[in-house]
């Protein structure tokens, strides 16, 4: 009786001093799952999932705090590699799914007034006071976060669509109806 | 859309052509078993048949699959005839039955079908049928029995009673049991004398069978359906064990050619370690499958409970296949020398 | 004799090429009009060297290559510029393309030529003549020659391999060419030994062609003087033993993988119509303007012709005058080839065969059944891939298993799907696979660069707002310090409540000022924005119209401008 409580507690402190060496050995620095999460995230910075930014979102997500499911941008693809990842349930999307978009500032409307300028979280449009503004099209990242500050309404957001060299072969379709009828 | 894509070419192949080639290969066995044991397998062989067939056009047509273009694979025929031949001839119809529904039903269609078992259905149904009904699987007949067709059939659909003349046991069993109760008194060359029984080499007409399967599976090979690999491991093994307990006590075990063309060495090293979809897919995984399922089965044989051990050993290395092709894959090109 | 090797797998398709090799290469007649898109090579896209209105001359550049991997485009003949425009390309996508329109005149009047004498040249300044002559790999890839014509700094090169091997069924462009043109094809490939100087020149040509090894031996035997480390070597027929790195690993034995570049190895490989254009590049100042084009299949006279680059395929294939039952077209060659989405769409410098495809030629393919993990396509992988463990990861979209399977080692060669038992259309999963891997590959790329401008926006943001914060608060230190503040204790919380009003209603000012603005920007844009092109002469209204339209295409490709200047990961590979 003596003995086999003696080699479980030597067995527990044996145990329990690797796990607590490991633990010091093998720290690892800030919270990886955050990095994980902002990895999926798609990062146009829009702000639609109420947070500002998508590193602020990848935090409350986390924590626990925010659902999954607040990032239309990301889409539902986003949304199910995120419950990939946590191992949570896959939501659908809280919004409408939209398609990749592009603003595109009509430049005889624009006053030149900035507030896009400020507005815009990647520094995607150039312009002065006074001056035309134009949208950078390759750093834009499609939030719609200057659509709302122009006075104007000249930025209007355009469908990006799939050109030569963005094309991509598609997944050879399989249609059962068709071995169906086949067969 | 249905667009189509390159290759625009194609090579006159088909799953339905190789499981063709292999139930072509299964003939001359076929032939030989019914010249040696009467008509009785045909019957087996059209029962699993038509049992094979109704199962698995039940599971498409319950999974939604389409029918006629996967019941013409010719799948599930090499499924059931490799049952039929696996066990005794003489085994009664619903014992056949079980078995293919086992086969097709659970081994094959719920693990996703065609092309989706990870363990080989006929050696499913094997080890279900012998665990389950191991006296009904151990019943041979003797070769050139006595009774006609007529008879048969009658024991086969359960008309007539089992008599004992009817269930001998295979030339290997029959040796394991002898030197059993001979308990190290009698050797094995004395047991083998007896010719009516153990025949020249490996067990009266059975040995006969063996090298027709050998034939078969030989002519399977120089069509390329299968690659010499599994096989000849499969063979290696068994004959490298066998033959060095031979040489160390000659009168305890038999020679490595008996144990060759006894019980199920050869159906199973052409046409059970070959199945492509349950077995290893680079050429060292073949190689080890075959050899470890040989040394397995062999093992089985000799020292275990069963009158065989190819089922328990095939299945036993169907679940080491993903772990064994996925340590020896090949280099590819420009990679070879490199890590 | 040459030691030669073998390379793994391969399959061995009926030839079909006999029909085509009847005839001696024909001219193809000059059609009326000419539609030639600017991205024809690997790399940058030309920039438009033309306007609408413009004539230009045979020969003449039209789209001068960007940067150093690209290559230029000329006008194949004379004539007018009709169009600028976006047109169908000959592309499995039927997607469009910025191509030069140009409405021939018949005259095919040449610009002026100039040919040099390249070996008094820096091998520097060849280099640019051929990628300014629109030199590009004609076997297929269109990679820019001039590219591909530096030796590695650290590894000397050994051999130079001249592809003449044209493992593709029906294909037989090289073949004639070698036949008829062998001397231009050894004095072009002596152009790329003088650049790379290696130690031998080996012409693999596949032993199906004996008449384009003799006539290819004959040339190199005539020439002997200045070629001596020239070989001509026939190489066993079987699939695909033209690919670079399976030619490659027959003549030198040294496998390429696709981690690395042939230099590196000491070799490198041209195709025999490559050396030929570079040759007439040099020798007699005509740019790459026009290619050999087998037109065969399902045509009543197949043939090779020698046709402009440009050419509408529809003007193309009547030349075979196709047969009734004719229900495809296909552009390259039946193993590795596409189907033409239109014919409309014009022939590029990667169109080396057309084939007319009927239901008898290439019969539709079988429905596809489940891999039973036969190993068919893992035997005849001719870079010893398991394709069906690819297959696998590549149908349940688990692209990071597909690349540990190595799917970019993959050359798309087709093999695997010609062997399949279950009619699995592997290379189409395969490619499916490679291009959603380099999508996600930009995409990410995208989303750290927006989140690498999202973080330093935010860091200038707050230094911003430090640095005011600092201002403010040395001001307010100065203010303190002045001797004015010297008032009472009792008097301040009354002036602090004014204060805050007067800041209220300066507040309210302010928004009142911007709200007018506001509107007056409205009234302007409701009243003005019509009034601006109301008094306005003809000729003001039609310059205006002609800079709208030039700016509707742009403001729609800027879509298109971003993706494009991302690079992209194959190039990177």
């Amino acid at each position: 009786m003596l003995t086999a409580i003696l080699i479980m507690a030597l067995g527990a402190i044996v145990l329990g001093s690797a796990l607590g060496y490991a633990s010091i050995k093998f720290k690892v620095e800030g919270n990886p799952l955050v990095e994980k999460i902002e990895a999926i995230l798609p990062q146009t910075q829009c702000g639609q999932c109420g947070y500002p930014g998508c590193k602020p979102y990848a935090e409350a997500i986390a924590e626990g705090e925010a659902e999954i499911n607040l990032c239309p941008p990301g889409g539902q693809e986003g949304v199910r590699k995120l419950a990939d990842l946590l191992g949570r349930e896959v939501k659908p999307l809280d919004a409408e799914e939209k398609p990749k978009q592009v603003a595109i500032i009509d430049e005889q409307t624009c006053i030149g007034c900035t507030l896009c300028i400020q507005a815009c979280p990647v520094d995607a449009i150039v312009g002065a006071a006074k001056q035309m503004h134009t949208i950078v099209g390759a750093l834009c990242t499609g939030c719609e976060l200057c659509l709302p500050p122009c006075p104007v309404e000249c930025i209007s957001m355009a469908r990006i669509t799939e050109n030569i060299d963005s094309w991509k072969w598609k997944y050879p379709v399989i249609e059962i109806k068709q071995l169906k009828r086949v067969a | 859309m249905n667009f189509s894509t390159p290759p625009y070419l194609a090579q006159n192949v088909s799953v339905q052509r190789v499981m063709l080639q292999v139930l072509a290969a299964l003939l001359p066995g076929i032939a030989a078993y019914v010249w040696l044991l009467g008509p009785a397998v045909l019957v087996q062989l059209v029962v699993a048949s038509a049992c094979a067939l109704a199962a698995e056009a039940a599971m498409l047509r319950l999974l939604g699959k389409p029918l006629a273009l996967y019941l013409g694979d010719g799948s599930a025929l090499v499924t059931a005839w490799l049952i039929a031949l696996a066990f005794p001839p003489l085994a009664p119809w619903w014992l056949i039955v079980v078995g293919v529904l086992f086969a097709i039903v659970i081994a094959k269609h719920l693990y996703g079908g065609l092309g989706q078992n990870p363990f080989n259905p006929a050696m499913i149904a094997f080890a279900v049928a012998i665990v389950s009904f191991p006296a009904l699987m151990s019943q041979w007949p003797p070769v050139d029995t006595n009774a006609g067709f007529v008879d048969q059939l009658a024991l086969i659909f359960g008309l007539a009673p089992r008599i004992d003349a009817m269930s001998g046991a295979t030339p290997l069993d029959a040796l394991k049991t002898a030197l059993k109760l001979g308990e190290g008194s009698v050797s094995v060359a004395k047991i083998v004398a007896d010719t009516s029984t153990y025949g020249q080499l490996a067990g009266r007409g059975w040995e006969w069978v063996a090298a027709a399967y050998l034939l078969g599976g030989l002519w399977l090979w120089q069509r390329k359906v299968i690659s010499a690999h599994a096989p000849f491991a499969f063979i290696g093994g068994i004959a490298l064990f066998a033959g060095a307990l031979w040489l160390w006590n000659p009168a305890q075990f038999a020679n490595p050619l008996f144990h060759l063309f006894s019980g199920g060495t050869m159906l199973g090293a052409f046409f059970i370690v070959t199945d492509p979809v349950s077995g290893c897919t680079t050429p060292k995984g073949k190689l080890i499958f075959g050899f470890a399922a040989g040394v397995l089965a062999y093992l089985i044989r000799v020292f275990g409970g069963y009158p065989d051990g190819v089922a328990f050993a095939v299945l036993l290395l169907n679940i080491c296949v993903p772990l064994i092709d996925l340590y020896t894959q090949p280099p590819i090109f420009g990679m070879k020398g490199k890590p | 004799m040459l030691q030669l090797f073998k390379f793994k797998g391969g399959v061995k398709p009926d030839t079909h090429k006999a029909p085509s090799l009847q005839q001696p290469i024909g001219r193809a007649p000059l059609p009326p009009r000419l539609i030639v898109p600017l991205h024809q090579s690997i790399g940058g896209i030309p920039n438009p060297l033309v306007e609408v209105g413009e004539y230009v001359l045979k020969g003449q550049c039209i789209g001068s290559a960007d940067q150093w991997l690209s290559s230029a485009v000329h006008a194949p003949s004379s004539g007018t510029v009709v169009a600028v425009e976006e047109r169908v390309a000959a592309h499995p996508s039927g997607l469009p393309t910025l191509s030069v329109v140009i409405e021939t005149d018949g005259r095919d009047q040449w610009i002026e030529r100039s040919p040099v004498d390249y070996q008094r040249l820096a091998p520097e300044r060849v280099r640019e003549i051929l990628r300014d002559s629109g030199v590009v790999g004609l076997g297929g890839a269109v990679f820019p020659s001039h590219a591909k014509l530096a030796a590695a700094k650290s590894v000397a090169m050994d051999e130079l391999v001249i592809n003449g091997a044209e493992c593709e069924p029906f294909m037989t462009c090289d073949d004639m060419l070698m036949r008829e043109r062998a001397e231009e094809i050894v004095r072009g490939a002596g152009i790329f030994r003088d650049l790379l100087k290696p130690k031998r020149v080996l012409i693999g040509i596949e032993d199906n062609k004996p008449e384009a090894v003799a006539a290819m031996s004959a040339a190199v035997r005539e020439l002997e003087a200045d070629y001596a480390e020239f070989e001509v070597i026939a190489v066993p027929t079987r699939y695909p033993a033209g690919g670079a790195k399976q030619l490659i690993r027959v003549l030198t034995g040294k496998e390429v993988p696709a981690s690395r570049r042939s230099p590196e190895m000491g070799v490198q490989c041209f195709n025999v119509a490559t050396a030929y254009t570079a040759w007439r590049a040099i020798a007699h100042g005509e740019p790459v303007i026009s290619r050999i084009v087998t037109l065969t299949g399902n045509v009543d006279a197949p043939r090779n012709w020698e046709a402009l680059i440009g050419t509408p395929i529809r003007d193309f294939v009547a030349l075979g005058t196709p047969q009734a039952d004719t229900n495809s077209y296909l552009m390259g060659g039946p193993m590795m080839g596409f189907e033409l989405p239109s014919l409309e769409a014009p022939l590029v410098k990667a169109s080396n065969c057309i084939i007319a495809g009927s239901k008898t030629l290439f019969p539709p393919a079988l429905p596809e059944m489940p891999c039973i993990r036969c190993g068919a396509c893992a035997q005849v992988c001719p870079h010893e891939l398991a394709p069906f463990e690819m297959y696998w990861f590549a149908r349940a979209r688990n692209f990071g298993k597909t690349q540990e399977y190595k799917i970019f080692d993959c050359i798309e060669c087709g093999c695997c799907s010609y062997v399949c038992p279950s009619h699995i259309p592997l290379v189409q999963y395969f490619r499916f696979a490679k291009s959603e891997i380099w999508s996600r590959e930009r995409e990410k790329n995208k989303a750290d660069a927006a989140k690498a401008r999202f973080e330093s926006r935010n860091e200038r943001e707050e230094r911003d707002k430090a640095e005011k914060a600092a201002r403010l608060a040395k001001a307010a230190a100065a203010k303190k310090a002045a001797p004015v503040v010297s008032e009472s204790t009792a008097s301040a919380a009354p002036a602090a409540a004014a204060a805050v009003d007067s800041a209220s209603e300066a507040q309210a000012a302010k928004q009142a000022a911007i709200a007018a603005a506001i509107e007056r920007a409205r009234v302007q844009r409701e009243a003005v924005q019509p009034k601006n092109t109301d008094a306005l002469t003809i000729a003001q209204r039609k310059e205006i119209e002609q800079i709208e339209a030039r700016r509707a295409p742009l403001q729609g490709a800027t879509s298109s401008t971003d993706t494009a200047s991302q690079p992209s990961p194959k190039e990177e590979q």
